[in-house]
């Protein structure tokens, strides 16, 4: 049997290549949106922070895994929002082109 | 430990969730859906999220629950407070946050001891990038937010220095996987890593900040993905990567933009050194307002380059204001937008849809370039790098920067706050040039006296 890591690693090197083929072709304008975008979807590391705080027995494991929650938290809150913010300007200015 | 059975369900959401961020990237980066593409990945997230507290052997809710409410209402209320302008610090906290996690997640991963090889490896990565990141993102945020000086910090022997930080880092790192301890080797490994951080960000100027946070995004990315493969999670792995693939790739698209190489930006401390020699020969002269608007409306074409001191001066609206009574006057306006115009690239277009001016007057550089010549009056309200003709000279910092060309045109009008130079710390040749004119005073004020003396022509 092949480890586990090993068919994570596969899945990385195919996930590199989609992460760089999809934003291929972004135009300067929406860098910013992108990256903060982009910086929402890395918040999925609160996912992680939950398992390890949800399985943390210690209290150092609990102090540390709390914190990693919190700080998740607000990754994925306030990237969300800001990409939002951002991306609304962007739509209120358009000229309607059926929608 | 740490890593849990996924259930059925489990798995089909993260599968869900893995192509609902695909989409949302694909869409991010194309104007035409980018507003969607933010709800594709929340709609994922929320989803990921929500299935995880269903894991098999999953404990401590009440802490889990508070601690996301207590994140969430900070990260949301400062979100949502923040103007348009301060938009590039709050990515870089909020990377920052992201960053901070990951090391968490590795810290906790490693305090018990006792693990695989392999698992300990990956943490010890993920904590050091992520924690690099951390801290990084943090100079970031401050510089940025001006509760820091922005000027490159520099002192001697800097870059040695912060090689022996990160080596010492790299060893504690390696010392903790062999040995596994003793207690005080892991807490060391992640001071250094934070160490590094904060000073491998020190001496970076303001100017290149977006390009740094975008690494740093990227960099947490590649954090989260380490601790992924740690726990075996392959939700993390797959968003992790896609981030760092993207944010790699975007950053050295921002840094083409400002014809910057990365190694330039983090090694360069650009403008801490002083330009020599090549004084610049002419004088700074002064406009009024009621000039300024006199030589306006007898024009037939105006090109407008705003930069960041417009977006400070919250003169978004003031300047659509002058478009709009231009235009009515039978002028053709226009808006010269550097592609780093503010502080992030696409970050000028932001704050002018905030204010209502319509997309088809936006044009980037690479399209207006050729029309400053046929120009009668360039308004440049608060740029100065962007439009620093010392770009073209061998031996400026600035040279080979990608710049507006507004010297081309028959008059230059500078709106400046004052006299003082620019984000790179370097004097402007276009503002002693002979078709330049300084109006001073605050973009705000000036504009708002400029469409009065209009109104009354």
């Amino acid at each position: 049997m092949i480890s586990e890591v090993w068919i994570a690693l596969y899945i990385a090197v195919l996930a590199a290549f989609t992460g760089y083929t999809v934003i291929g072709r972004v135009p300067s304008l929406l860098h910013t949106p992108l990256m903060s975008g982009s910086n929402f979807i890395h918040g999925i590391v609160l996912v992680g922070a939950m398992v390890v705080l949800g399985t943390a027995t210690t209290t150092t494991e609990q102090i540390l895994g709390f914190i990693a929650v919190v700080m998740g938290a607000m990754n994925v809150t306030g990237g969300y929002v800001v990409t939002e913010r951002i991306l609304q300007m962007f739509d209120r200015s358009k000229p309607k082109k059926g929608g | 430990m740490f890593t849990l059975p996924g259930t059925d369900i489990a798995n089909v959401v993260y599968i869900a969730m893995v192509i609902l961020f695909i989409v949302a990237l694909q869409r991010l980066s194309d104007p035409k859906g980018a507003r969607t593409g933010i709800l594709w990945a929340g709609t994922g997230m929320l989803l990921a999220v929500l299935v995880t507290f269903l894991l098999p052997g999953m404990g401590n809710f009440g802490l889990i629950a508070l601690g996301i409410v207590i994140g969430g209402l900070i990260g949301y209320a400062a979100a949502i407070r923040v103007k348009m302008t301060a938009m590039p610090q709050m990515v870089a906290a909020y990377n920052g946050m992201g960053g901070g996690a990951a090391a968490g997640i590795a810290a906790v991963v490693l305090v018990p001891g006792g693990l695989a090889a392999g698992i300990a490896s990956l943490s010890i990565a993920g904590g050091l990038i992520g924690a690099v990141s951390f801290a990084g993102s943090i100079i970031a945020f401050l510089k940025l937010q001006g509760w820091m000086r922005q000027r490159p910090i520099v002192f001697p022997l800097q870059q040695p220095f912060n090689l022996v930080v990160i080596g010492a880092a790299v060893v504690a790192g390696a010392l903790t996987i062999i040995w596994g301890g003793p207690a005080w080797l892991l807490p060391l490994f992640f001071v250094l890593a934070l160490g590094f951080g904060f000073l491998m960000t020190l001496p970076i100027g303001g100017a290149d900040m977006p390009v740094v946070i975008s690494m740093f995004n990227a960099l947490t990315g590649v954090a989260v993905a380490m601790d992924g493969f740690a726990l075996t999670n392959y939700a993390m792995v797959i968003a992790g990567t896609l981030v760092g693939a993207a944010g790699s790739l975007l950053t050295l698209l921002m840094a083409r933009a400002m014809n910057r190489s990365i190694g330039n930006v983090v090694f360069g401390a650009f403008g801490a050194t002083e330009e020599e020699g090549t004084a610049i020969q002419g004088a700074l002269k002064p406009i009024e307002a009621s000039d300024a608007a006199v030589l306006l409306s007898y024009a037939s074409k105006v090109i407008i380059a705003p930069g960041y001191g417009l977006a400070v001066a919250q003169a978004q609206g003031k300047v659509r204001e002058l478009a709009d009574l231009l235009e009515k006057k039978g002028v053709s306006v226009k808006f010269a937008i550097h592609p780093v115009a503010g502080r992030m690239p696409g970050h000028m277009n932001v704050l002018l849809a905030e204010a209502g001016v319509s997309y088809d007057k936006l044009f980037d550089r690479d399209e207006i370039n050729p029309e400053f010549a046929s120009a009668d009056v360039v308004l440049v309200i608060g740029a100065n790098d962007v439009v620093n003709p010392a770009a073209r000279r061998q031996g400026s910092p600035l040279y080979g920067m990608p710049i507006l060309d507004v010297d081309a045109a028959k008059n230059v009008i500078v709106l400046k706050r004052g006299s003082g130079k620019g984000f790179a710390g370097i004097e402007n040749d276009l503002f002693y040039r002979d078709n330049a004119r300084m109006l001073y005073g605050d973009a705000q004020d000036s504009l708002a006296k400029l469409v009065q003396e209009l109104k009354r022509l």
